[in-house]
């Protein structure tokens, strides 16, 4: 075939819009497979908040439960474990919780609404492993300067009795206090602030 | 092709598709150098693996229930009530074991002879794929059984993704399909490992084939066989594939299987090597196991990246330590291929490389703190050393005069 006669300008400008187009055309159709991996609207309405009725936690008890699929703690501190939340002497690296770890509620010495009930996401801010809750101090095999707290077994990051992070281990970051509320004296909402109360 | 039609079946398929030049080209007329040892029984066994896999997995599904209700209880079944069903699933998971042994000796008897050099870099990067495509669907494997280890090793390995700047999140999300790890990963990881990873792993290996077959094998001289010919244009140092390479491999396939059916029916579990022990136990997303360690092919990896008191650095660093491989062809600046004629600094690079590729695979298995996260601080610099001073002891090293033809 001879190319004799041919508009080669024209006929690279046709190739190239036909890419382009057909490109485009591909792409807008990757869009749907790549959406339909998010989670779907039955995992996103599974969401639905948790009550805890927490009068029964003996003070040093430590409540397990659900929210979104994650474990939920609920610790309920004794005073001797408050009064070694404000003497230790660790180094943390976040110790007023400047990051945002926790609701505006929760940004205080014990991160929590009422101090000797602290609710966490049971879940190591590191690599997402559910640490072990040690309340036992001192315990040198686990730390020198353990005052209690929760130690993850995976890669070894230590956290205080308010789940605040120590200094040098894989984790960055405090463990996550969940939105919550009380209503009443003895039942916890986790999963809903007071501002949304339903 | 000889030229002379020939008749019959053969003939009429020959007509009509390469089926007598294929098998010439990438069999029967593909010579490869005569001098082929010990370390070139593992391509070949690596085929056999793979086809190992995929049979057994076939065989897996027909059983298998993808969903988090169902998924560990339905591998239960396989163990217990299918006739036969403990045997093909032990096939299955000695195999994804074996397929990395056999892969590691490959990638090493390319370090040992320098097959990664000029002319074979593309070969070299289409091998690497095919070992990163076979971590993904090892990985994924290993989520199907939905034991504990299957769910936090998959919390553990998901949750690295987090530690990406901006956007982190929200991919870990879109990779589990849900705010947890659950039904929806299960059943992507199981469409994944069932058919989008093996058709990809296929198509490159196909790939890797043609290219090596393109160029030619190398071997340990790493002399070029091309130099020679005779008369007739067939290198004067090599042999037609078929038979002389068919029937040593298939005494090495001989060998291997017997050392493979020692494990599958005495210790499939591999002392929890193979299939760790917490893995008989269902996934409990409240309760992680006191020990947390990925299988053993990983754990070199993953002691990189608790060798790192920082979340990004360390995920980078074991990704780097993957991807680092893909480079090799570029970091050796040796004039000569095979470590017989190279100098005492790659051949103490070399040593102390795989050193510290099996002590860091050693402290992964490991819970870290320490004297162990010490001595994997050690093993990670000495792995990127090796790699990142490449260009530089390679190029200083005295080698020694290669010879003109293969030797024996």
């Amino acid at each position: 075939m001879s190319n004799e006669g041919v508009d080669t300008g024209r006929r690279r400008f046709l190739t190239r819009a036909t890419v382009a187009v057909g490109g485009a055309g591909a792409l807008a159709a990757l869009y749907p497979f790549l959406a339909s991996m998010a989670p779907s609207e039955r995992a996103q309405a599974a969401g639905a908040p948790v009550e805890i009725d927490v009068s029964r936690l003996e003070p040093g008890e430590r409540l397990t439960t659900e929210w979104r699929g994650r474990p939920v703690w609920v610790v309920r501190r004794s005073d001797e474990m408050l009064e070694r939340l404000r003497t230790q002497e660790i180094r943390l690296r976040d110790p007023d919780s400047d990051r945002d770890q926790q609701p505006e509620y929760a940004r205080n010495l014990y991160r929590s609404i009422r101090e000797e009930f602290l609710v966490l996401v049971g879940i190591c801010t590191h690599l997402g492993c559910s640490p072990l809750y040690r309340p036992d101090a001192p315990a040198p095999e686990i730390h020198e300067q353990w005052t209690g707290g929760f130690f993850c077994p995976c890669h070894g990051s230590y956290f205080d009795l308010a789940g605040r992070v120590y200094a040098g281990v894989p984790a960055q970051l405090n463990m996550a206090v969940p939105p919550h509320r009380y209503v009443g004296d003895t039942v916890l909402v986790v999963g809903e602030d007071e501002g949304e109360a339903a | 092709m000889s030229g002379n039609a020939q008749g019959g079946l053969l003939g009429w398929i020959d007509a009509r598709f390469p089926l007598t030049r294929m098998w010439n080209e990438h069999v029967a007329e593909y010579y490869a150098p005569k001098n082929f040892n010990f370390w070139y029984f593992f391509g070949s066994l690596a085929l056999l693996v793979l086809v190992n896999q995929i049979v057994t997995g076939i065989f897996l599904t027909m059983h298998y229930k993808p969903s988090a209700e169902e998924a560990f209880g339905s591998v239960e079944y396989i163990m217990r009530d299918v006739d036969w069903g403990w045997l093909i699933r032990y096939m299955h998971s000695t195999g994804a074991s074996a397929f990395f042994i056999v892969i590691y000796l490959h990638m090493f008897r390319a370090m040992l002879y320098g097959s990664y050099q000029r002319p074979r870099e593309l070969i070299w990067i289409l091998g690497m794929l095919i070992y990163l495509v076979l971590m993904a669907e090892a990985f994924m494997g290993y989520v199907l059984p939905w034991g504990q280890m299957s769910y936090w090793g998959a919390q553990v390995i998901i949750s690295l993704f987090g530690a990406i700047p901006f956007f982190g999140d929200e991919l870990v999300t879109w990779i589990r399909g849900d705010y947890v790890i659950g039904d929806a990963t299960l059943n992507r990881f199981f469409a994944l490992h069932v058919i989008a990873l093996p058709l990809v792993l296929l198509a490159l290996v196909v790939a890797h084939i043609l290219a090596l077959h393109e160029v030619g094998s190398n071997n340990p001289d790493g002399v070029d066989i091309k130099q020679h010919k005779d008369k007739d244009g067939k290198p004067l140092d090599g042999i037609p594939f078929h038979p002389y390479y068919t029937v040593k491999d298939i005494f090495g396939v001989g060998v291997f299987l017997f050392l493979c059916a020692l494990v599958i029916f005495f210790a499939p579990e591999m002392g929890g090597l193979f299939l760790e022990y917490p893995n008989f136990e269902r996934a409990d997303p409240l309760a992680t196991p006191d020990h947390i360690a990925p299988v053993w092919y990983f754990t070199p990896f993953y002691a990189i990246l608790r060798a790192v008191p920082n979340d990004l650095a360390g995920v980078v660093l074991m990704f780097a330590a993957v991807i680092v491989l893909f480079f090799l062809p570029w970091l050796d600046r040796s004039p000569v291929r095979s470590i017989r004629y190279r100098g005492w600094m790659y051949k103490t690079a070399l040593t102390l490389f795989v050193i510290s590729f099996v002590v860091l695979g050693y402290l992964g298995t490991q819970p870290a703190g320490g004297l162990y996260t010490l001595l994997a601080q050690v093993g990670t610099l000495i792995y990127f050393g090796f790699f990142l001073l490449m260009p530089f002891y390679t190029s200083w090293d005295k080698t020694k005069p290669v010879p003109d033809r293969v030797t024996g």
